[in-house]
């Protein structure tokens, strides 16, 4: 039983160890011993070739861009509205929650068509607050559910006491309540980071400045470049820069990351 | 406690933002779904309304007038269920708007039969041989990798000591990108500089070398396996987390009543891991059926469109301006997919009540 535990483990690990080593080789020698032997010479170059000749740089800044902002957003607008279906009243209050809730089962495989039209039409296609917002949406209906889910089970107390004290609204909700929301926003931020990082469908829809888009859509346009298609060395090394951040983040934080992101999928 | 108007605006616009967002990013796009639907072309001042000609041609015409007639019949027999819960006007301005749209799809669909009965069957099969293949790839994905991930599971739940290890893991693989991942097994599989036939060589197994993605007949499967590989991750983590709500004080009384490994595992496991199961089978299916970003790099739709799958099908079609028709498809399936987790879902309702 152990030794099929193993042997799958290392089926997992295999391929990106086999990745790092090929990529600090040159593409000549990559070709002669197919990436299993250890490098001759440790050579960064072909980091350098996938950084500026394949744009990694730039596609991995505009993901760290879209991730913060998309994440930033969805914790703010989401909180606001968990908190307010959760204890505060009005009209359609019921309604909207529901609202959200179907959203979230109803399966739209071809989701991104009529964005796609829509956001021609108002010009918010290849545009970055266009696919920040695209990526808030698609957090929403879940992170929404997590904040009114936990809002729900939290005690009055404190935000009572800082009603009695005289905050307004909106003063109770910041000071109050989203510093109480953290074990909810954590989830939040991991699930929704997780997710806006590896996005790739609404990304490829709308971008087509190759300056503006994120990492994997970027990996796919390097890949099918002339360099990339050619020159195997530089495209493992590009996709060991995109992928060491989250190997090692992960490593560091995946007891949290997998309570987060199942907490996320049991929901559904 | 009644409030007053003004703090209920002042609440209600704690859910604006939220609500403004889901409003012109969901249910706008959501609507305007039907609405392409129904237009053939691209881009807002280009659309040309030509009817259910989309639907048509995805369901053959004949179909398409059963499936309204289909519709008319529920709608008049729905609207007629109805009839006990009239309150308010409003249910019955309902009520009655259904019963005439009803009969009018009805008389709709029995002309457009008629019309159509006479003239051959045509069909877009390329679009149903691309949701045949989103099947297949499921397929795989409900046996290799959940039988897979259930598995590693059970071991896993016995190994207690090193079972973080394992799990972080195996769940590392769902967490990196389908892209990434694609890109790195597509670089192990290509013939040229074929790493993956070097290493079966050095093993002896130089028979089991193919050409994994450029030969139409393997690609698919190649495909799926990639998919369940990259894939099993999830299903362990969900399977892995219902096994370890099981008390062991179940395993422990069976063992004294003699019961085997077997017995224990038929007749405790299975019956409390039902609900997990049918979660992880209803998540399986949905997110399986919905791949685009795997084909798309790993194959490109394939060696001659043999691994063009349902959504990757749509895309292209976005991109050559068939938005319509993209839509269109994009409902069909949708359709599909919704039908399948309600008729799973019930079951799975019946089978927890035995």
């Amino acid at each position: 039983m152990h030794t099929f535990l193993i042997l799958v483990a290392i089926s997992c690990i295999f391929p990106f160890i086999w990745m790092i080593n090929s990529s600090l080789k040159p593409n000549s020698e990559f070709l002669s011993d197919y990436g299993f032997r250890l490098p001759h010479k440790i050579m960064w170059k072909n980091y350098y070739i996938a950084f500026c000749e394949g744009k990694l740089g730039i596609y991995f800044l505009n993901s760290i861009i879209y991730t913060f902002v998309s994440v930033v957003g969805i914790v703010l607008v989401a909180s606001l509205a968990g908190y307010s279906l959760s204890r505060l009243q009005f009209r359609g209050k019921n309604f909207i929650f529901h609202l959200f809730l179907a959203a979230m089962m109803i399966p739209t495989p071809a989701g991104f068509v009529p964005l796609y039209v829509l956001l021609k039409a108002i010009g918010l296609l290849n545009t970055r607050i266009g696919y920040c917002l695209a990526m808030i949406n698609v957090g929403l209906s879940l992170s929404i559910y997590l904040y009114k889910t936990f809002f729900d089970n939290l005690p009055r107390d404190l935000e009572d006491a800082a009603r009695i004290d005289g905050c307004n609204r909106l003063r109770i909700w910041w000071h109050v309540i989203l510093p109480l929301a953290k074990p909810a926003t954590a989830v939040v931020v991991i699930f929704n980071a997780l997710n806006v990082w590896n996005e790739f469908v609404l990304a490829l829809v709308i971008f087509s400045n190759r300056n503006l888009m994120p990492l994997q859509v970027g990996l796919k346009e390097f890949a099918s470049s002339p360099v990339g298609l050619t020159n195997y060395t530089a495209l493992l090394a590009g996709l060991t820069i995109a992928s060491l951040p989250i190997i090692i983040i992960y490593l560091i934080m995946q007891k949290h990351i997998i309570k987060g992101i199942t907490a996320g999928a049991l929901v559904g | 406690m009644r409030y007053s108007l003004k703090e209920e605006i002042k609440n209600f616009s704690f859910v604006l933002p939220a609500l403004s967002i889901f409003f012109f990013f969901y249910i706008i796009p959501f609507i305007y779904t039907f609405f392409l639907a129904l237009h053939q072309g691209s881009g807002l001042s280009s659309l040309k309304f030509v009817g259910l000609e989309n639907f048509k041609r995805i369901l053959s015409p004949q179909g398409t007038a059963i499936i309204v007639i289909f519709i008319g019949g529920i709608l008049v027999v729905f609207s007629f269920w109805f009839k006990k819960k009239i309150k308010n006007r409003f249910l019955k301005i309902v009520k009655t708007a259904s019963i005439i749209m009803g009969i009018i799809c009805i008389i709709y669909g029995i002309k457009e039969l008629g019309e159509v009965l006479s003239s051959g069957w045509v069909i877009d099969k390329e679009w149903w041989a691309s949701v045949g293949r989103s099947f297949y790839i499921t397929l795989w994905a409900l046996t290799f990798q959940n039988f897979l991930a259930f598995a590693l599971a059970l071991c896993v739940d016995k190994a207690i000591r090193t079972g973080y290890i394992y799990r972080a893991i195996f769940f590392l693989l769902p967490v990196i990108s389908e892209i990434i991942f694609g890109l790195l097994i597509r670089s192990l599989l290509l013939p040229y500089p074929g790493v993956l036939a070097h290493f079966l060589k050095k093993l002896g197994l130089e028979n089991l070398v193919r050409d994994w993605l450029n030969d139409p007949r393997y690609a698919l499967t190649t495909l799926a396996f990639v998919h369940c590989w990259r894939g099993f991750g999830w299903g362990f983590v969900i399977l892995l987390a219902g096994l370890q709500t099981i008390p062991q004080t179940l395993y422990e009384a069976a063992r004294i009543d003699g019961a085997g490994a077997w017995q224990r595992f038929i007749k405790i496991t299975l019956p409390l891991m039902l609900p997990v199961i049918v979660l992880v089978v209803i998540l399986t299916i949905l997110g399986t059926v919905q791949v685009i970003g795997l084909p798309m790099v790993l194959t490109r739709g394939g060696p001659a469109g043999k691994t063009t799958v349902s959504v990757l099908r749509i895309y292209n079609d976005l991109k050559n301006y068939h938005a319509g028709y993209a839509s269109c498809e994009g409902i069909v399936l949708g359709i599909i997919l919704i039908t399948l987790s309600f008729t799973l879902i019930k079951i799975s309702n019946r089978l927890k009540k035995v």
